[in-house]
């Protein structure tokens, strides 16, 4: 492994090297632990830890949830309701676990953002950024499955239109449809098994996180300046980092207590900003609510899928060259899984060779205005269809893919990027002029 | 090392204690909630207290109710009951205690502490049999006009005093009051 | 079917900037008056003599065609809410509301443990147990809903409008009477105005104008919906004042810890 060079375990006690040539467990704990992290890492770097501590949140909220819930059409809106009048707690514990899905897709938002920017997704780093989008699509999943368990009228109909999207794949849409309800409505069948794989997924993802973390262990996690990790020596490294205990660990709890400041402050006292109140309405096949729309973290994507209709002429031109397999809504779905899809081949589009957007004066502003647009889809995706939305949300798009497609790739060689410091050190002693001071006690 | 090292240690120590104490509080104050949602709910919870109305139980009927899940025997004696029962007083007993919720450990098990009211007319018992937990059969069933159990045979007499069989106590009385003539309120 | 379930939906989709909630960019309807409830702010409680002027009017006026069918009964004696005593509360369960018992095959009077009976039939209107939480009443700037970080969801607001708004116009489509409501999205509601001054008696001696009344049921209703909402926000304060202390304990720690890193070495003055 070509690891930074750092003190690794030495068992000390009988028991510890016993222990330790039948299962060198502690030593795993101790190097992932202690793991050289670079001393210059900014506050866009904590949202790791809050995305951990959301993933064990929901996975312990959810099965408590579980002990109460009841996946049946007839009793899920019921038991539900149980939870919050009846259980111990239980309110509490639904509102943290419904919010604490706002939680995890605020921190993975920022989590992405910060690798798009800084570069983290470039090599040697491509196998932790494919693996985390993997993890993405499973949050994805599990979020939009998580949300039709209440049985209400948004679960129901968000259901039925996101099961919809399937139904736009030419040919063998409608089957692959039926086959994921299990019938030809979202009923019974399909309460049940999206039941069971909203319990599976989150331990799908907590495999996922570990692979994630074990891949950037192995490359060194990036830093602001993109530099890497001098690795000659163990010397030389240690200029260049920290041990993550117990350095990193304290700044990222702090961070940490910050963000849950925030998160319950709004349980506590405003549970229900981010829900939808006809979810408060029992699922009800026969009346569509006036008003569907998905939960604010799929908006980007859902307003890109409403961007392509029938009279775009990129739609009619796909249409016309496929002999009308590809039609508007087809194109559509197929957008919006092409908009994730090109965040996942970041690395192979930017053909920049400096990695950090901090040194690269042009990119800055292009990547401002992904961030931008990121948020104008957001606003535009809870808006309706009518004009001058629908301008809005195809310049939103066409945006989104010409930065992935066209800028990343361009801007590359055209750009003239500034020199970054040569060490990480440097870069430390450039924020505090302090630190090169004696050092040495 | 000098004097001024130790004082700045000790208060980097506090400084580290302090923290780590908050943060044991905050997971505790977090912990709490989790294990106190698996007790039994809100709902569960009124249903530990139920009121039976008895207006419409014959003298020398018995009703039998569910609480807490299990079966309640409610049998309104009759005065034939009441005297077997009574005489039975003397008898020699299994179970010399009273197994009476509403009364100490320490009552005997005459058939005075075995009864709702001070005539003897209103007997409420748990419908368990205390040998392997069966429902025994009532409506002066069994050797002692009281009540049998068919699974292993325990006799029970009108006091659901346990006279013979494998049975090692009495029919347990539950808590239970009268809220008015015709109302009994179990738990 | 699924197509047709598809296209309902995506034919709501298409309706929904407009038609729907517009209320806040100058529609004629939707509109919803702010009212300064108790139980408003991280501080706020329910107003127990409210509760039971709601619970009053509620019983006497809207449940011949609503019902409250998720909220126990016995909830009207929680703390925080009504605050009745248990035996009030039997009273009240036994003389307003029967249920069906199926071990006896037929219909009983309620006990607390007995939820409030559904309504059901043609009259029937919708269920009111979480009508304050399935109602916003803001929704702006731009449809963006962020005025609810001040003003909260408007639930509560948007019941003692819609009862309020009634402005006296009716009128006939399919042979089915439509009455005028302006906080009413569309304007134009199944349900006949029901207020009026007078209507009730309440105890505590209170003047029933229609307007108390439906401040009064609106307040209920938002219990109804939220029962848990003093727990709630207790949590959220010991929560936030736990994290609070923790934040600046840590502060001072990672301060402390790399004081020296950053400094060549010196210690930190903490």
């Amino acid at each position: 492994m070509s690891g930074i060079p750092h003190d690794h375990y030495e068992p000390k006690t009988r028991f510890e090297k016993w222990l330790h040539e039948r299962l060198p467990i502690v030593a795993l704990a101790y190097d992932t632990l202690m793991i050289p992290t670079p001393k210059n890492l900014n506050w866009w770097w904590i949202w790791g830890i809050v995305l951990a501590f959301a993933l064990v949140m929901q996975i312990v909220t959810g099965i408590i949830l579980v002990m109460h819930y009841t996946p049946h059409v007839d009793l899920a809106f019921a038991s539900v309701e149980h939870i919050m009048r009846d259980v111990n707690g239980g309110h509490m514990l639904r509102y943290v676990h419904a919010n604490g899905a706002s939680l995890f897709f605020f921190a993975v938002y920022i989590h992405i953002f910060r690798g798009l920017f800084y570069g983290s997704y470039k090599s040697p780093r491509e196998v932790t950024w494919i693996i985390g989008m993997l993890i993405y699509l499973a949050m994805m999943a599990t979020g939009f499955l998580g949300y039709v368990l209440p049985w209400g009228q948004m679960s129901f109909w968000g259901a039925t239109v996101i099961t919809g999207l399937f139904g736009a794949i030419p040919f063998i849409g409608p089957d692959i449809q039926t086959w994921l309800l299990g019938g030809p409505a979202v009923d019974n069948a399909a309460l049940n098994r999206f039941f069971s794989l909203h319990y599976l997924l989150p331990f799908v993802i907590a495999a996922l996180v570990a692979v994630h973390i074990w891949a950037f262990h192995t490359t060194g996690n990036n830093n602001p300046t993109g530099v890497e990790v001098r690795r000659g020596s163990k010397e030389e490294a240690e200029k260049d980092t920290l041990p993550f205990w117990p350095y990193f660990v304290i700044k990222d709890l702090f961070a940490l207590a910050l963000v849950l400041l925030v998160f319950f402050a709004i349980v506590g006292f405003m549970p229900n900003f981010f829900g939808e109140p006809d979810n408060y309405i029992e699922a009800n096949p026969l009346a569509t609510p006036a008003h569907i729309v998905p939960e604010w973290y799929f908006l980007p994507f859902y307003a890109i899928l409403r961007a392509f209709t029938a009279d775009v002429w990129a739609v009619q031109f796909a249409s016309f060259i496929t002999g009308g397999i590809i039609d508007a809504k087809f194109f559509g779905v197929l957008a919006m899984f092409g908009a994730i899809i090109v965040i996942a081949l970041a690395p192979w589009l930017d053909t920049s060779k400096t990695r950090s957007g901090a040194y690269r004066p042009a990119f800055k502003w292009w990547f401002r205005l992904l961030v931008i647009d990121f948020i104008v889809l957001m606003w535009v995706g809870s808006r309706g269809t009518n004009h001058p939305y629908d301008y809005i949300s195809l310049i939103g798009a066409t945006y989104w893919f010409a930065y992935f497609l066209v800028i990343l790739p361009v801007l590359g060689l055209v750009e003239k990027a500034k020199t970054p410091p040569a060490t990480i050190e440097e870069d430390f002693i450039h924020h505090y002029p302090e630190a090169s001071g004696s050092a040495a006690e | 090392m000098s004097h001024a090292d130790d004082h700045q240690g000790s208060r980097r120590d506090f400084l580290y204690y302090a923290t780590a104490g908050t943060a044991t509080v905050a997971a505790g104050a977090a912990v709490w909630p989790l294990i106190d949602q698996m007790n039994p709910s809100a709902d569960v919870r009124a249903m530990s207290s139920i009121r039976v109305d008895i207006s419409s139980v014959e003298e020398g009927t018995q009703l039998t109710v569910k609480w807490l899940g299990k079966p309640v025997f409610i049998r309104h004696r009759s005065p034939e009951d009441i005297a077997h029962a009574r005489a039975d007083d003397n008898a020699d007993l299994v179970d010399p205690h009273a197994r009476n919720d509403n009364l100490g450990p320490d009552a005997d098990a005459s058939d005075a502490n075995r009864t709702l009211d001070k005539e003897g007319k209103w007997l409420v018992v748990m419908g368990v049999c205390t040998h392997l937990g069966c429902v025994p059969l009532g409506n002066g069933a069994g050797d002692y006009h009281g009540w049998y159990c068919p699974c292993h045979g325990s006799h029970y007499d009108a006091a659901a005093r346990i006279r013979r069989g494998p049975a090692p106590r009495n029919l347990q009385v539950p808590v239970a009051a009268f809220v008015d003539d015709t109302t009994i309120k179990l738990g | 079917m699924i197509r047709k379930l598809t296209l309902a939906a995506v034919a709501a989709l298409a309706l929904t900037p407009g038609s729907a909630f517009a209320n806040e960019g100058g529609g004629k309807y939707g509109h919803v008056e702010d009212y300064a409830f108790s139980f408003e702010g991280p501080f706020g409680t329910y107003d127990q003599k409210q509760l039971q002027r709601g619970l009053k009017v509620y019983t006497e006026v809207c449940s011949a065609c609503h019902g409250l069918k998720y909220v126990p009964l016995r909830t009207l004696a929680d703390k925080g809410g009504p605050g009745y005593t248990e035996d009030e509360v039997r009273a009240y369960a036994a003389e307003h509301f029967t249920v069906y018992d199926p071990e006896a095959d037929d219909d009983r009077p309620a006990i607390p443990s007995d939820h409030f009976p559904a309504v059901t039939g043609d009259a029937a209107g919708p269920d009111l147990s979480l009508m304050a939480k399935a109602r916003a009443g803001f929704h702006g700037p731009y449809g963006t809903g962020l005025n609810q970080l001040f003003r909260g969801i408007g639930g509560a607001e948007y019941i003692r409008a819609y009862l309020l708004g009634f402005t006296g116009e009716e009128s006939e489509v399919a042979g089915q009477s439509l009455y005028e409501n302006m906080a009413f999205p569309t304007g134009w509601v199944r349900m006949p105005p029901q207020l009026e001054d007078g209507l009730v008696e309440y105890d505590d001696g209170t003047k029933a104008t229609a307007e108390q009344m439906a401040t009064d049921v609106a307040a209920f209703l938002m219990w109804t919906a939220e029962p848990k909402m003093m727990q709630r926000k207790h949590a959220g304060v010991l929560a936030v004042s736990l994290l609070l202390l923790l934040s600046v304990m840590l502060y001072l720690t990672n301060k402390k810890l790399w004081y020296p890193i950053k400094h060549g070495g010196k210690q930190a003055n903490l």
